[in-house]
Formats: C-alpha cells, sequence, structure tokens
C-alpha cells in the first residue's frame, strides 16, 4: 500500500490548528500528520469539526491560530502552487444546476491555472468515466441523483493528476454498489501513489478502505494512527463463572484489575455461545433454576500483535510479563473458579470510537 | 503517473476524444472566457435582455396603433420625435429604462456574481481549483460589465430594429439643428449605448461589493436594486444638491449631448469619472471583504 514516497513525509500536517467562530472553537487545537502515500480516515461524529478543519487546510477559511501545511508546503501562503495538486471534494458536491455534467466539471476546471485548455475536453471525459457517468455527460445536473452528483463530484476532483485528494463524506448518497465503487476508486487511486484523505463518520468505511485514521470529537483530536494501532487499545478478558470472588482474585494475582460486571451485556453472551460453538449450553439446559448463577467477571488487558496478553498499568500490576489466554484459563481453574466462559474481547474501531466520542445521538456542541 | 493508464483505457473506449476543437486558451483567461460562456448560456441572462429588448418595441407599437400624435413635452423626451424618425425609439428606449429596467438587471447579474456561487456553493470549488481570489473578482466584475454593455445593446438593437420596422428612418437631425447621414446616426446609437453602459459601472461595482457580504444572492441583489432607486430620488430632491455630482445616477440621462453637433463630451468625461470612482472605492471595498472571508457555504 505504501509506494516510493520518501518515508516520513506527510502529504498534510497541522500544528495546533484553531479554528473559531465567535466564542466557539470548532476546531481546537488538532495536530494531524498524513502521511504521504496513506489512505487516511478522518472520522467523527456530525459536529465534530471535520469539515471546518478541511476548509481550513484548503484555505477556504482562515485558522484562528496554528499552521497547516499541505504536500510540504505552508498554506494559506502557497496556495497557488499547492491547490493544483490537491483534488477535493468539501462538504457535497456543488454544481451549477442549469449546466450538463461535463460542462459543470469544464468550469471548475478552467478556474485551475495549471490545468491546460487544449486537453480540457478529453480530462474531463476521462474523469466522467472513471465514475461511470459517460452516458449522463450532457444532462443538466438538475436532472442528477444525489448519487450521480456525488460521483461528479468526485469526478471534479480527478480532473488532474493529483498527489493528495481530500474527500469529504465521499460516499454519502451513494448506493451500495456506488459505495464498492468508491472504495475500489480510492484503492486504485492510492495504488498509484495519491495520498488519500477521506473524513467520514461511517466507521465501516474507514475500515474497509483506510491504512490510518485520526478521531475527532468536540474540535478535539481525539486519536490518530494506523488502523491497527488504533484497535489496539484496550481489549478485555471476560470470565463467566460463578465464584466471582474467586476469579477477581486470581486475575488480580495475574496482574490485572479484575471487575464484577453488574449487567452483563447481550453482545458477550453471544460471543461467549458462538465460542462455545454449543448453543444449546445456555438453552433449556435451566441453569438459572438448577445451577448456581453465573457472572461476568472482566479486566482490562493490552492486546499486543504477538497475541499475547500484558496487563494494563493500573499502579497494582505486579506480575508483569506476558501472559498467553491459556495461562489465565489454568490459573483460574487452579485457583478453583469454576470457568463457564472465557472471552477475549477485541476492541474494534467501533468500540474505539464510541469510547472516545460518547455514545448517543446528541451532537457534542 | 496514473494519466498514462488511465488515458489508454479511455482512448480505447473513445478514440474520437474531441481534439482541441475550441479549447479555451487556458492559463488565467480561461476562467474569464467560462464566466462570460456561463453567464450568456444562462436562461435568467436571456429573459433580462429580452425583458430589457421588449421595452423599445412596447414604445415603437405603443406610437404606431395610437390614433393621436405624440405631443412635444408629454411622455418621455424624444417620443416626438419618433414618428418622424424611428431611430429615436432607441433613444426614447433606453431614456425609459434607465430609472428602473436598466439597474434591475444589472441589479440581479452583479448582485449575483459571488454571492449566487456562494448560494449554489461553487464558490468552495472555484476558490479549492484554485482559481485565486481576486482573479475570481476581477473576472466577476468583467462579466457584470459586459452584461452592462449586452443589456443596453438589447435596448439599442431592438429599439433601431423597431424603428425601422414601424417608421420612417432616414437622415437624422440633431439637437443642435444639424442633420447627419443614417451611418453616422448608427455610429451615435452606439455612442448613446456605450455612454449608457459606463454609466452603470458603478453600480455593477456596488452590486459586486454586496454580493461579497452574503451567500443569499437575493438579497445582495435587493440592496443593488433599493440603492439604484434611493441614490436617483436622493437625486431629485434640491435640498442635497451638494450630494448630487456624488450621487452614481447623477449623470445617468446626460446623454443628450451626444445628439449634437459637434459631440460634446463633457458629460460623458464626468461621468465616466465618477463610475471610475464608484468602481475604485467599492472595488477596493469588495476585495478587501472577500480576500479574507471565510468560505462556509
Amino acid at each position: 500500500m505504501t509506494p516510493a514516497t520518501r518515508a516520513g513525509d506527510l502529504a498534510i500536517e497541522t500544528r495546533a490548528l484553531t479554528k473559531r467562530f465567535g466564542r466557539q472553537i470548532a476546531v481546537d487545537a488538532i495536530d494531524l500528520a498524513v502521511p504521504m502515500g496513506s489512505v487516511f480516515g478522518f472520522l467523527g461524529p456530525n459536529g465534530s469539526g471535520k469539515t471546518t478543519s478541511i476548509r481550513v487546510m484548503l484555505g477556504l477559511a482562515a485558522a484562528t491560530s496554528g499552521e497547516v501545511s499541505l504536500l510540504g508546503e505552508s498554506m494559506p501562503g502557497r496556495l497557488a502552487r499547492v491547490l493544483p495538486q490537491v483534488g477535493a471534494l468539501v462538504e457535497g458536491p456543488a454544481f451549477y444546476p442549469f449546466l450538463s455534467g461535463a460542462a459543470n466539471l469544464r468550469r471548475f476546471d478552467s478556474a485551475d491555472r495549471a490545468a491546460p485548455g487544449r486537453s480540457r475536453r478529453t480530462r474531463v471525459d476521462r474523469a466522467l468515466e472513471r465514475v461511470g457517468l459517460s452516458n449522463a455527460a450532457g444532462k443538466k445536473v438538475s436532472a442528477y441523483s444525489l448519487g450521480m452528483k456525488q460521483r461528479l463530484g468526485i469526478a471534479n476532483a480527478l480532473l488532474m493528476p493529483r498527489r493528495l485528494l481530500v474527500l469529504d463524506e465521499p460516499t454519502n448518497g451513494l448506493d451500495p454498489q456506488g459505495t464498492r465503487e468508491v472504495r475500489a476508486l480510492v484503492r486504485s487511486l492510492a495504488g498509484e501513489g495519491t495520498t488519500v484523505f477521506v473524513s467520514s463518520h461511517l466507521l465501516a468505511e474507514v475500515e474497509h478502505m483506510c491504512t490510518h485514521a485520526a478521531i475527532m470529537s468536540a474540535g478535539r483530536l481525539v486519536a490518530q494512527g494506523t488502523l491497527d494501532e488504533l484497535r489496539a487499545g484496550e481489549s478485555r478478558v471476560r470470565v463467566r463463572t460463578p465464584d466471582a470472588a474467586a476469579a477477581i482474585r486470581v486475575l488480580a494475582d495475574a496482574g490485572l484489575v479484575a471487575e464484577l460486571e453488574t449487567a452483563p451485556d447481550d453482545r458477550g453472551a453471544e460471543s461467549f455461545t458462538a465460542a462455545e460453538g454449543s448453543p444449546g449450553v445456555d438453552g433449556s439446559s435451566g441453569w438459572s433454576s438448577g445451577r448456581s448463577a453465573d457472572h461476568w467477571v472482566s479486566a482490562p488487558i493490552e492486546l499486543p500483535r504477538s497475541g499475547r496478553v500484558a496487563p494494563v498499568e493500573r499502579g497494582t500490576s505486579s506480575a508483569g510479563g506476558q501472559l498467553a489466554e491459556e495461562d489465565l484459563v489454568a490459573a483460574l481453574v487452579a485457583g478453583g473458579v469454576r470457568v463457564r466462559g472465557f472471552h477475549l474481547q477485541d476492541t474494534s474501531l467501533e468500540d474505539r470510537f464510541v469510547a472516545l466520542t460518547g455514545e448517543g445521538f446528541d451532537v457534542v456542541r | 503517473m496514473s494519466d498514462r493508464t488511465v488515458s489508454e483505457s479511455v482512448s480505447a473506449a473513445s478514440p474520437a476524444a474531441a481534439p482541441a476543437e475550441t479549447a479555451p486558451p487556458g492559463g488565467a483567461w480561461a476562467l474569464l472566457v467560462s464566466e462570460l460562456t456561463v453567464l450568456f448560456r444562462r436562461r435568467r441572462t436571456w429573459a433580462l435582455l429580452l425583458a430589457l429588448a421588449a421595452v423599445p418595441v412596447l414604445i415603437a407599437v405603443a406610437v404606431r396603433l395610437s390614433s393621436q400624435e405624440p405631443t412635444p413635452g408629454r411622455g418621455p423626451p424624444f417620443l416626438d420625435q419618433v414618428t418622424q424618425n424611428g431611430l429615436f425609439v432607441a433613444v426614447t428606449g433606453l431614456i425609459v429604462s434607465i430609472p428602473l429596467f436598466l439597474p434591475l438587471t444589472v441589479g440581479v447579474v452583479a448582485g449575483d456574481t459571488i454571492a449566487g456561487e456562494a448560494g449554489l456553493g461553487t464558490l468552495r470549488y472555484l476558490l479549492a481549483a484554485p482559481a485565486g481570489r481576486v482573479w475570481l473578482l476581477v473576472v466577476k466584475y468583467i462579466g457584470a460589465a459586459v452584461f452592462c454593455l449586452a443589456a443596453t445593446l438589447a435596448v439599442v438593437t431592438a429599439g433601431v430594429l423597431a424603428g425601422l420596422a414601424f417608421f420612417p428612418v432616414g437622415p437624422l437631425t440633431l439637437l443642435s439643428g444639424d442633420t447627419i447621414s443614417l451611418s453616422e446616426s448608427f455610429l451615435r446609437a452606439l455612442l448613446i449605448a456605450g455612454y449608457v453602459t459606463v454609466s452603470l459601472l458603478g453600480l455593477s461595482a456596488i452590486g459586486l461589493f454586496f454580493s461579497t457580504l452574503t451567500v443569499v444572492p437575493v438579497g445582495a441583489m435587493a440592496a443593488t436594486i433599493v440603492l439604484s432607486v434611493v441614490a436617483q430620488v436622493l437625486d431629485s430632491l434640491p435640498q442635497l444638491d451638494w450630494l448630487h455630482p456624488w450621487l452614481f445616477s447623477h449623470y445617468w440621462l446626460d446623454f443628450a449631448d451626444l445628439l449634437r453637433q459637434p459631440i460634446d463630451f463633457t458629460s460623458f468625461g464626468a461621468n465616466a469619472l465618477l463610475q471610475g470612482g464608484y468602481l475604485l472605492v467599492f472595488g477596493a471595498l469588495a476585495y478587501g471583504r472577500f480576500v479574507t472571508k471565510d468560505i462556509l457555504s
């Protein structure tokens, strides 16, 4: 995925970038670092400052403080040099409804001084073809569907060979097929060496396309890195047992800070069942009547890529070192704990996202 | 890099990929060409021009159909001349259009310049292209100025054609009593069109400035049109005669000097100077506003 660009070069770099509107801080001192050649997902709930950051990066709005550099050049000072190398889709596509799709692209292309007029028609046709709009090229944009406009917006970003593409919510309004096409397009562009910066509030989209990601929440950048780094946050080991107290003690001996889950969630129970591979266990066996009641005991652990388990440093960590899951189970059984279920819960990007940005529909500000 | 593979696949699919037919010159001028193309491809622009062209035609038809001869001193100036020489239809048409119809159409186009793009959202794509803010402003102003010329020519051309169709046309008797040939009278008509075009340049600059203040084009249009009416009202109040020479509408109807022999260019010069002043002031205001503006639409 990483093409032959100089390592360590950043396609987008912001230093303490801040944007205020009156008393409201839309973007709060963010330090973005988007490596050259990456497909970078810019995640965040609606209203978290993604689009505002993009506007500032592209010189559409002025930063209140902080610095931006695109492709190694400072913005907005070197705007005229940088922007011809950047294709952008900002806050949805926008077109002249009374012009055809092709005429719209020619219009935007003519605004780019670096774009040769001689090849304009050819380049427009090519971009339309690339997003599958050749047949609708002569149609007025007012007759386009939302998905077609979205495609046309992406075509606009592809009029010239670009080193960086900034795509704000590129799959908005697209049907599942269109979404897949956009993903494929992004992948092929990345394969050609273009850095792609995709903002989205759709996690699945980012997990499918991106090599790197950053998460925004309430104007702040709360995490960034490769997808693996982001996922490798806190995982949990979960034990289903009637002997909760004993389990907590054994886990504590292993250096884990375990706690009793008061209300085991459905997801854990499901994955437990799936892991067991025997759906009959929680079926008619009637463990609510015959057997002593089960509890879930869980402890946060770090999951390094080696597959081994390391306790999260929480002051009490005594055992240190790395444990394998099987060792934990053995220790539990040896400690007299009736282990009825053992489950290692990885952090998905979604868990991480929700943990960082909060749950529910409420816009943060 | 990516270009080659793509062009190959394209050329395979559509070998006749338009060999540079009427290719715009590229570089900075391409945007100006595009601006004018888009402006004159819009149905709205043509509706405005047709409405303007209808004014002299209506005058000609009304005079032609009416049984009574227009009496001097009643109705717009030169109306009584129309039956003697059809070319005066164009002059009368301009005089009738200047107070409201021309400022109205110019207000629509000038008020739409930046705000229209902002309202559509296309402004962000033009600037991200990057068009350059100053150049975009210049291009937009040139577009509005070209529309002023087109609007004036629409009235004059329709007037001349209506005059030819409905009335006798011959050598023109000027206000100074001299008579000029038909071809020279066409030149005079164009000269008057030029005068009226220049008259509207100040208003266009005001419209451009208003247009940088909002993302609602109708607001900028309305403000521009209202201001043109206010200026004319102020110009008619004798109590404010100290203000009159500074009003952009002050010389709007003073093109009668161009209908004398020899031509007196005094009012033309004064008008041009005044309009230039308005262009400088409101151009600077528009620049100051637009260059630092956050494009959030």
